[in-house]
């Protein structure tokens, strides 16, 4: 049972009411900066507007280790565009005024260790970022890195994958707060035509090592991959996909359509798809 | 994680295991043609006009560089592990080369990373690891060389993880790489440090080696680190200047080289060029074999330590330290191994008849010819 107390952060929240309405939640992903800051203040507002429940920002880095073709453009576009860490911060601060969407900053390591554990955490926080997933980071690195978040009220996301071991689950679902990222396959970001086969096998060896909430991303875009966690996980993580449409559109304003549309296709396949209620524990 | 655990596994298994022991040392004789050897430079020698100097001959290694030793040794872990198939990054093409020539000996699938301005500047190695089997994927992205090469290596190895092994090459990357690295590169200098006290009687007072990741320095380095009165200088890409972008020197702030602070790139924390946001910097080097922004950790520890010692030598001293060995002992270096000549000369001033100096000439010129015929 997930209690929303009067300390958890907007991220908790929402998984409770997600919970309580047996309804898979969209966790929408699109990079900071890309092409502009102004331009994803705008991107966000669509995407909230269109039904996400949680919406990652990308803080572009040079190496993105963990990212396929599509958010690598999209993380040079912003690089090019000028955006840092401190330009992602001051963002979320002008999203505030508009929206109580939850915020999760999607990250590389060294950006935030360049501007200090304490410096970042505070700078967040106070901003109204609600948590942080740095995809560098393992859990045995983490230990400042935790202590200094949970000390600002920032959720720590990370992720567990398909080669992870019971064990290794339990120790990255220990690590985190406010959800349970799972990687549906090997492999960096990007769209896929089909989810694995083993996926509900991974899912169900999650569940039984954590009571967090569990979204699981990369490689998912269609509403058929929606209808198809519905029952399983919490959440569906969509990136590449929406990445794409504003790599693709003609302009900042038809970005904003494709994005709701995309949104608003997957939040329906997630609400009509099975109850989470038959399946899940 | 869960691969690295694995692997980290398989390595500690192996490292007590008899029949790899025995497998490894049969293909670095037989095979890879070890020992190499301690040549005394009699003519480089009375050239500087100070130390007694001898270089280990890795440049004479079955496919003309140090990059074999590690090769074989990862290539017999994928063997172990059971991947059939192994993804390599390079930049100079020799790691790339020596990969491709253990898997072709291997019976192994062998892809490789390069980027396109290395395939470029390193052509003659993109034939043989054609020539071998190997599939060259070249990569465009960011600044197109050795640091891009890795990021799709790894990006190839996640993805394809239960199959693949990655064999990186140089002492980079998470743990166990680092260590494991400098393990099956370490044979250099217990070669070296026989030999010298074979042929001197002494230990040497210096030892020289380039530095890009650092395998070929800390193989030699190893075997001297308790050695407290010998020396170890490492030397970095100077390149052609001192701004970012300008250089590849992660450890000369000293002499004015902007932009390293200690930060994490590809799983290591260490010494990376990186602007005041974090993001890793461009690099430049004429060498595409030290043409990268991190060193690794055990260097920037010793650094730390004050244990060795590290320096840049520009892309011009570096060819002219080329074809001073070239035409003093009648030996084509890499540009890689280039800069730790330089080095030497740079130093020359500094040292007493009874010091006593080798150099790991890591590589030979052979896959440089393209540069050197354009820029000599």
């Amino acid at each position: 049972m997930i209690v929303a107390t009067s300390n958890s952060t907007r991220i908790s929240k929402r998984f409770a009411e997600l919970r309580a309405g047996g309804e898979l939640g969209i966790v929408a992903y699109i990079t900071a900066g890309d092409p502009s800051l102004e331009a994803t203040l705008k991107f966000v507002r669509a995407l909230s507007d269109a039904g996400a429940d949680v919406i990652e920002l990308g803080v572009p880095f040079s190496d993105p280790l963990a990212d396929g073709p599509t958010i690598q453009r999209a993380s040079e576009r912003a690089l090019k565009s000028g955006t840092s860490l401190a330009g992602v911060i001051d963002l979320v601060r002008r999203i505030r005024q508009l929206s109580e969407v939850p915020l999760v900053l999607f990250s590389y390591y060294n950006p935030i260790l360049q501007m200090g554990l304490e410096t970042f955490a505070r700078a967040a926080s106070e901003a109204g970022v609600d948590g942080v997933l740095v995809t560098d980071l393992t859990p045995e690195e983490s230990v400042d890195y935790r202590r200094i978040l949970a000390a600002h009220h920032l959720d720590t996301i990370f992720l567990g994958a398909p080669t992870s071991t019971d064990e290794r689950l339990a120790k990255i679902a220990a690590a985190s707060s406010g959800f349970l990222y799972l990687i549906s396959r090997t492999g960096v970001t990007g769209a896929k035509d089909a989810l694995p086969d083993d996926l509900p096998a991974l899912i169900r060896r999650a569940r039984a090592v954590t009571r967090l909430p569990i979204a699981v991303g990369f490689g998912i875009s269609l509403p058929g991959h929606v209808s198809v966690l519905g029952g399983l996980a919490d959440a569906a993580v969509v990136g590449s996909a929406l990445v794409a449409e504003i790599e693709n559109a003609e302009s900042g304003d038809a970005a904003s359509a494709a994005l709701a549309a995309r949104v608003h296709s997957l939040k329906q396949a997630a609400t009509h798809g099975l109850s989470r209620r038959e399946v899940a524990p | 994680m869960v691969p690295l655990f694995e692997l980290e596994r398989a390595y500690e298994i192996a490292k007590s295991d008899a029949s790899f022991q025995s497998q490894l040392h049969g293909l670095l004789k037989n095979f890879a043609g070890r020992p190499t050897p301690l040549q005394f430079a009699a003519r480089l020698s009375t050239h500087l006009g100070g130390p007694r100097i001898y270089l280990k001959r890795e440049d004479l290694l079955h496919t003309g560089a140090h990059k074999i030793n590690n090769a074989i040794g990862q290539g017999l872990l994928a063997l172990k592990m059971g991947k059939p198939r192994i993804v390599a990054e390079t930049g100079a093409g020799q790691h790339g080369v020596a990969s491709a020539t253990i898997a072709a000996h291997l019976r192994l699938q062998c892809i490789v990373y390069m980027g396109t301005e290395d395939m470029t500047r390193q052509a003659l190695n993109v034939a043989r690891m054609r020539l071998l089997g190997a599939q060259v994927v070249a990569v465009d992205s960011g600044s197109r060389t050795l640091k891009d090469a890795i990021n799709e290596a790894m990006r190839d190895w996640v993805t394809n993880v239960r199959t693949t092994h990655y064999l990186l090459g140089s002492v980079l990357g998470a743990h166990p790489y680092p260590t494991m690295v400098r393990d099956f590169q370490a044979v250099i200098g217990r070669e070296a440090r026989d030999q010298i006290l074979a042929a001197e009687k002494r230990l040497p007072s210096h030892l020289f080696a380039c530095v890009g990741g650092g395998s070929n320095a800390i193989g030699l380095f190893y075997a001297f680190l308790r050695d407290a009165e010998v020396r170890m200088l490492g030397f970095e890409a100077g390149g052609r200047g001192c701004e970012l972008g300008e250089h590849a020197a992660r450890l000369a702030a000293a002499q004015g080289y902007a932009g390293a602070r200690p930060g994490v790139l590809q799983g290591t924390y260490t010494y990376v060029l990186q602007n005041s946001d974090g993001q890793i910097a461009t690099t430049h080097s004429i060498s595409a074999g030290l043409d990268y922004p991190a060193i690794g950790p055990e260097h920037a520890w010793l650094a730390d330590q004050r244990r060795a010692e590290y320096s840049a030598v520009s892309d011009s001293a570096a060819l002219d330290a080329a074809q001073l060995l070239a035409r003093t002992e009648g030996i084509i270096p890499a540009l890689e191994s280039a800069h730790a000549i330089a080095g030497l000369i740079e130093r020359r001033a500094q040292f007493t008849r009874d010091d006593l100096v080798i150099v790991n000439l890591s590589g030979r010129g052979d896959k440089d010819m393209d540069t050197y015929s354009r820029l000599l």
